[in-house]
């Protein structure tokens, strides 16, 4: 049961990153330079990468998930606990960058403290993949600067991205009943201790851009419930395609 | 198999299979130089390497546990065990010496360490160099340009 209970939090972890990861693998051969092309897609390659491990993991521990490719592909849309910030649409360049900085500072936080898990399969995975993360937070962050305290067509479409974006943070901080039995059990972090930093440190980053932080409207959740915003099934139909269409097919 | 070699000489002798293996995507550099082969044991009959990936997302691990079964079942091994494990995380720490000279006269500049205090730029040595993405065509890599003599190159970064 609590072994279980282990896989589910895996799963939850691993849903956010597989979600970004494929968003981020839609701008393969769209990205606005050759160079931002091959960043896109190589974050979302580490994504990916560490969706495989935690999958992995919660499958070695399930008695209801065999592998994991039934983990990422034969579930169905409310089966998903990831966050619903990463299920957003691409849009342009700024949403997407927007997207992933709100992502990264949160990522790096959640990985330092997970690996001080008492779960050994969930400090390896937070130790490897925190050494990448690190890269990621570099490079949006880099881009949240330039864009919002570039030109005044540049700063108008990050501050655009940012209004439309800041209402899905909440949920990155509100512990779903999983998260905080996880974390009373010693093994998910406490994200809700993390909230403050994670609060100054964007800010800090949107002063520099000179970007403001819009007045806290109404609060998007409810991913980590399963239930995700209308974009989710989109997502799965391409997601999911090779495997619905071609049942246990193998690379 | 020989029976009769002693499990060193069998081991010693995976390690020299191993050797003759080249990264897929660096094929200058073989898979113990790049420090991914993290322990070699030869157990009831049966070769097990073990093995590490740079990235989580390397998608070169897949072709090298097959490179590895491949050779190993050439040389006699029957039905060996590749494994993969995360921890300890791959660093570049790991890669020898030789290995960092090689990709250097390969065209990309190695990651910093006691020897290579600066990021350099293969082609004329000069330090006098910008970044220009800190993605390059891997993971692994980042894109500078010698501003000396105006090559662009890729630099393996620190992990």
């Amino acid at each position: 049961m609590v072994k279980e209970k282990i896989s589910k939090y895996a799963i939850h972890l691993g849903d956010s990153t597989l979600i970004l990861g494929h968003r981020l693998g839609e701008w393969c051969g769209h990205g606005p330079a050759l160079e931002l092309d091959i960043a896109l897609t190589n974050t979302s390659l580490d994504l990916l990468g560490q969706t495989r491990n935690y999958f992995q993991f919660a499958a070695i521990g399930s008695d209801i998930y065999k592998d994991e490719d039934q983990i990422a592909f034969l579930r169905y849309e409310h089966e998903y606990t990831n966050i619903i910030l990463v299920e957003q649409p691409n849009g342009n360049f700024a949403q997407t960058i927007t997207r992933q900085f709100l992502f990264d500072i949160y990522h790096q936080l959640l990985l330092r403290e997970l690996q001080f898990s008492k779960e050994k399969g969930l400090t390896d995975i937070a130790a490897k993949s925190i050494k990448e993360v690190n890269y990621h937070v570099e490079f949006s962050s880099e881009w949240i600067l330039r864009l919002g305290d570039g030109t005044a067509e540049s700063h108008q479409k990050m501050q655009d991205a940012l209004n439309l974006l800041w209402p899905y943070y909440k949920e990155l901080f509100t512990p779903s009943e999983l998260e905080t039995e996880m974390k009373e059990a010693g093994i998910g972090v406490d994200i809700k201790s993390l909230e403050s930093t994670y609060l100054e440190r964007v800010k800090t980053q949107f002063d520099k851009a000179t970007l403001e932080i819009p007045e806290s409207k109404w609060p998007k959740s409810g991913g980590k419930q399963g239930n995700h915003s209308e974009h989710f099934g989109f997502i799965l139909t391409e997601l999911q395609y090779m495997q619905r269409t071609y049942p246990n097919m193998q690379w | 198999m020989v029976i009769s070699q002693s499990t060193d000489s069998i081991i010693q002798k995976i390690w020299n299979i191993l050797e003759m293996i080249p990264d897929p995507e660096i094929p200058v550099i073989n898979i113990i130089e790049l420090g991914i082969v993290r322990n070699v044991a030869f157990e009831n009959d049966r070769a097990i390497v073990t093995i590490t990936p740079t990235y989580s997302g390397c998608p070169a691990m897949d072709m090298i546990s097959v490179d590895i079964r491949i050779n190993l079942e050439k040389e006699g091994f029957i039905d060996p065990i590749i494994n993969q494990i995360i921890s300890p995380p791959w660093t570049t720490d790991w890669m020898t010496d030789k290995a960092k000279d090689k990709l250097k006269d390969y065209g990309i500049a190695p990651p910093m360490d006691q020897r290579y205090r600066t990021i350099q730029c293969p082609q004329c040595d000069s330090d006098n160099v910008e970044l220009m993405s800190q993605h390059g065509s891997t993971p692994c890599k980042a894109l500078y340009r010698c501003k000396n003599c105006l090559e662009p190159f890729d630099y393996f970064k620190c992990h």
